[in-house]
C-alpha cells in the first residue's frame, strides 16, 4: 500500500526527543529506533519530515500553524489528541488513534459520526493578569473534564474575538481536556492576517479566493446548539489546578473544595483520590503552595507570545536554588525568535534552563521528568497522575503564573507583581 | 480484528472516575514499536510500587479477579491522550469489554477498532455492578453484542446502545478500510473538485 496523498501528509519529531542533546548516539535505545523508523518511512513514502536535524522542527501543533498548513475549513487529523489546537483557525481538527492514522494514510478518509454542537460564549473583558489559559481552565472547571464528550465546542463571544491567534490556540488546544474531541473559533481578520505570507499559505489570486471562502465559515446568526455555556470574562481570575484531572482547578484566591461541598459521590471519590495523590488538603488555598519545578512550554503555551509574557515577569528576578525551572520553546522558530529578542538571556539570567524545542516535561517521555512527590508549576495541559514523571504532582497554570511561581518558589497571585 | 459476539466472563471492579490513558499506560511505554507485551505496563502507576512489587490492594493484583475479561470503571474512562496503546494494554492483559457510565470519544473509537467492546451503562447500574463483583468475584457476566445486553446470574438484563455500523464491524471482525475503499469513486470526485 502507498500513502494516498503524501503532499498532504507531514511528519514531525516532538514527543520522545531530548531537548538537551541532539546526538542520536546518546539517546535511549527505543527513542532512537522510533526516530530511525520514522525517517525510513517518510523517505520510502515521500512524506515531508521536519527532522530534529533540520531547520524546521518542533511540536506538531506549533509547527503546523507556523508553516501555514493549518487553514480555515480544512479537516485536520493527527495521532495526537491536542490536534484540537488547529480549530483556532476554523478548521475541524481532532486527534485519532493509530488504526485511524493508517486509514487516513491509505485512503485520505475517516468514518465519522456527526458530533453534537456546544456553544461556549465568553463575553466581557479579561482583567490584568488573566489570560486565555485561565479562560479554558475555568470552562473545564465549570463543565467537568468529561463534560464535552460527544460534542465539538465552538468558542465565541467578545472576549474570544479579541484574542490573538496564539491565545485562541491555547483555548482550542485544551478542548480535549474538557472532553470534546475538537473545538473551533470562526475565522476572522485576525486569522487571515496570521496566515498570510506563511510558506504553505495560498498566494496571489488563490489567496483572495481563499479569504472569500473562509469568510463564509461562520455559524449562522440564528444557529442553535445542542448545548450552551456562558462565561463572564470580567469575573475570571488566574486559575491553578489542585487535582489530577484538568477540571479540578480553582481561582488563585479560592480554596480547594471540601467533600461536604460536593453532592455527587463520584466527585467526592475523585476529590479524595486526587488530594491523596497531590498531598494537598481539602479547603486549603493554592496561593502560597511551595513548588519544586517550573515547566514553561508545550503545545498549549510554548509559543513566542507565551515566552514574551513569562519573560516580562521574571526579568531581573531570581529563581531560588530550591527550584528547577525550564523553558522549552514549542518550535525552533519560536526559539530563534525568542533569542533574537533576547528572551533567552532574560530567562537564563533569572536561573531558568533554556532548552531545544519539543514536548519535554509535558509528558516525560524523554529524560525531562519530575521526581516522585515534586510539585510542578506547569503551563502544559494535563495534570494526570504520573504525567510529568512517576509520582509527580502537576499544577496547571498560565505562563505568567508559572513565571511568578518560579521566582517566588511558591504559587502566587501574578496580579500582585504587575502593578 | 478479532470478532466480538458474546462474552461470558468474570469482571474486575475499578472504582475510579476519569481514568485517563496516561494511567492506563504511561508514556514511557510508548516508544515500543510493537503491541505485544503492552499488558505489562497496564495501570503500572497504580498497580506497582516504585520498586516494581505489586500493590496488594489494587484490583488486578487480587487473586479473586484473575482471569477477569470485563473491566467495570467509573465515568469518563479513557480520557486524555489518543494513544491506542491504552486499548492494546487492556486487550493484551485479557480484557474484552469495559463497562462504564461514559467514555472519552477517542478511546471509545480506538476500542471499537481493536475488538474491545466499550459498554456505557447508567451510573446506578455501574455502582450496583461494583458492589456485586466485589462481594461475589466469581459472578459470571454475559455481554451479548447481538442483543446489546449485559446479563447477570439473577436474571437482570441491561440494554446498551451502540452504533449499528460499528456493531456489524465488531460482530464480523471487519475494519473500516475495506468499506472506505469501496467508496473510491466518491473520494476521487471529491479530490478532483477545487477546495474554493
Ligand atoms: S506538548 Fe504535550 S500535549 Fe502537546 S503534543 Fe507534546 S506531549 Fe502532547
Amino acid at each position: 500500500m502507498k500513502v494516498r496523498r503524501p503532499e498532504r501528509t507531514f511528519a514531525t519529531m516532538d514527543h520522545a526527543i531530548p531537548t538537551r542533546n541532539v546526538d542520536i548516539a546518546l539517546w535511549p535505545m527505543d527513542a532512537a529506533i522510533q526516530v530511525r523508523t520514522l525517517r525510513e518511512n517518510c523517505e520510502e513514502f515521500g512524506v515531508t519530515l521536519w527532522d530534529i536535524n533540520g531547520p524546521i522542527q518542533g511540536i506538531v501543533h506549533v509547527v503546523g500553524p507556523e508553516m501555514g498548513i493549518t487553514q480555515p475549513g480544512m479537516t485536520i487529523v493527527c495521532g495526537d489528541s491536542h490536534t484540537s489546537t488547529h480549530g483556532a483557525f476554523g478548521a475541524l481538527a481532532f486527534g485519532i488513534g493509530t488504526s485511524e492514522v493508517g486509514h487516513v494514510l491509505a485512503t485520505q478518509c475517516l468514518l465519522q459520526k456527526r458530533p453534537k454542537t456546544f456553544a461556549i460564549t465568553v463575553d466581557g473583558e479579561l482583567g490584568k493578569g488573566v489570560t486565555a489559559k485561565d479562560i479554558i481552565l475555568a470552562i473545564i472547571a465549570q463543565n467537568g473534564a468529561g463534560g464535552g464528550a460527544g460534542y465539538v465546542f465552538e468558542y465565541r463571544g467578545s472576549a474570544i474575538r479579541r484574542l490573538s491567534m496564539a491565545n485562541r490556540m491555547t483555548i482550542c488546544n485544551m478542548s480535549i481536556e474538557g472532553g470534546a474531541r475538537a473545538g473551533m473559533i470562526a475565522p476572522d481578520e485576525t486569522t487571515f492576517a496570521w496566515i498570510e505570507g506563511r510558506p504553505y499559505a495560498p498566494k496571489g489570486e488563490h489567496w483572495d479566493r481563499a479569504v472569500a471562502y473562509w469568510k463564509t465559515l461562520v455559524s449562522d446568526e440564528d444557529a442553535t446548539f445542542d448545548r450552551e455555556l456562558k462565561l463572564d470574562a470580567n469575573k475570571l481570575e488566574p486559575m491553578v489546578t489542585y487535582g489530577t484531572n484538568p477540571g479540578q482547578g480553582i481561582g488563585v484566591t479560592g480554596r480547594i473544595p471540601t467533600t461536604s461541598e460536593l453532592e455527587d459521590p463520584a466527585e467526592r471519590r475523585s476529590l479524595l483520590s486526587a488530594l491523596d495523590y497531590m498531598g494537598l488538603q481539602a479547603g486549603q488555598k493554592m496561593e502560597g503552595q511551595p513548588i519544586d519545578i517550573v515547566f514553561i512550554g508545550s503545545c498549549t503555551n510554548g509559543r513566542i507570545e507565551d515566552l514574551r509574557e513569562a519573560a516580562a515577569i521574571v526579568k531581573g528576578k531570581q529563581v531560588p536554588d530550591s527550584v528547577q525551572a525550564l523553558v522549552v520553546p514549542g518550535s525552533k522558530a519560536v526559539k530563534a525568535q525568542a533569542e533574537a529578542e533576547g528572551l533567552d538571556r532574560i530567562f537564563s539570567e533569572a536561573g531558568f534552563e533554556w532548552r531545544g524545542a519539543g514536548c519535554s516535561m509535558c509528558l516525560a517521555m524523554n529524560d525531562d521528568k519530575a521526581g516522585a512527590g515534586k510539585y510542578v508549576a506547569s503551563t502544559s495541559n494535563r495534570n494526570f497522575q504520573g504525567r510529568q514523571g512517576p509520582g509527580a504532582r502537576s499544577l496547571l497554570m498560565s505562563p505568567i503564573m508559572a513565571a511568578a511561581a518560579a521566582v517566588n518558589g511558591r504559587v502566587v497571585d501574578v496580579r500582585e507583581m504587575m502593578s | 480484528m478479532q470478532p466480538f459476539r458474546t462474552l461470558t466472563a468474570t469482571a474486575a471492579p475499578l472504582r475510579l472516575e476519569n481514568v485517563d490513558t496516561d494511567q492506563i499506560i504511561p508514556a514511557r511505554y510508548l516508544t515500543a514499536v510493537t503491541k505485544e507485551g503492552m499488558g505489562k505496563g497496564l495501570f503500572s502507576g497504580i498497580r506497582y510500587h516504585p520498586d516494581g512489587a505489586p500493590k496488594e490492594e489494587f484490583v488486578l493484583n487480587k487473586a479473586e479477579h484473575d482471569g477477569a475479561q470485563v473491566l467495570i470503571a467509573g465515568r469518563n474512562f479513557g480520557s486524555g491522550s489518543s494513544r491506542e496503546h491504552a486499548v492494546w494494554a487492556l486487550t493484551d492483559h485479557g480484557f474484552r469489554c469495559v463497562i462504564a457510565p461514559g467514555f472519552a470519544d477517542i478511546f471509545y473509537n480506538n476500542s471499537l477498532k481493536n475488538g474491545l467492546l466499550p459498554v456505557a451503562l447508567p451510573e446506578e447500574v455501574v455502582n450496583m455492578l461494583w458492589d456485586l463483583v466485589e462481594e461475589a468475584p466469581e459472578t459470571i457476566i454475559v455481554v451479548n453484542l447481538t442483543d446489546q445486553s449485559v446479563a447477570l446470574p439473577d436474571g437482570q438484563h441491561h440494554h446498551f446502545e451502540i452504533d449499528a455500523f460499528r456493531k456489524i464491524c465488531l460482530l464480523e471482525g471487519l475494519d473500516d478500510m475495506g468499506y472506505i475503499m469501496s467508496k473510491e469513486a466518491a473520494i476521487e470526485a471529491y479530490e478532483a473538485a477545487p477546495a474554493f
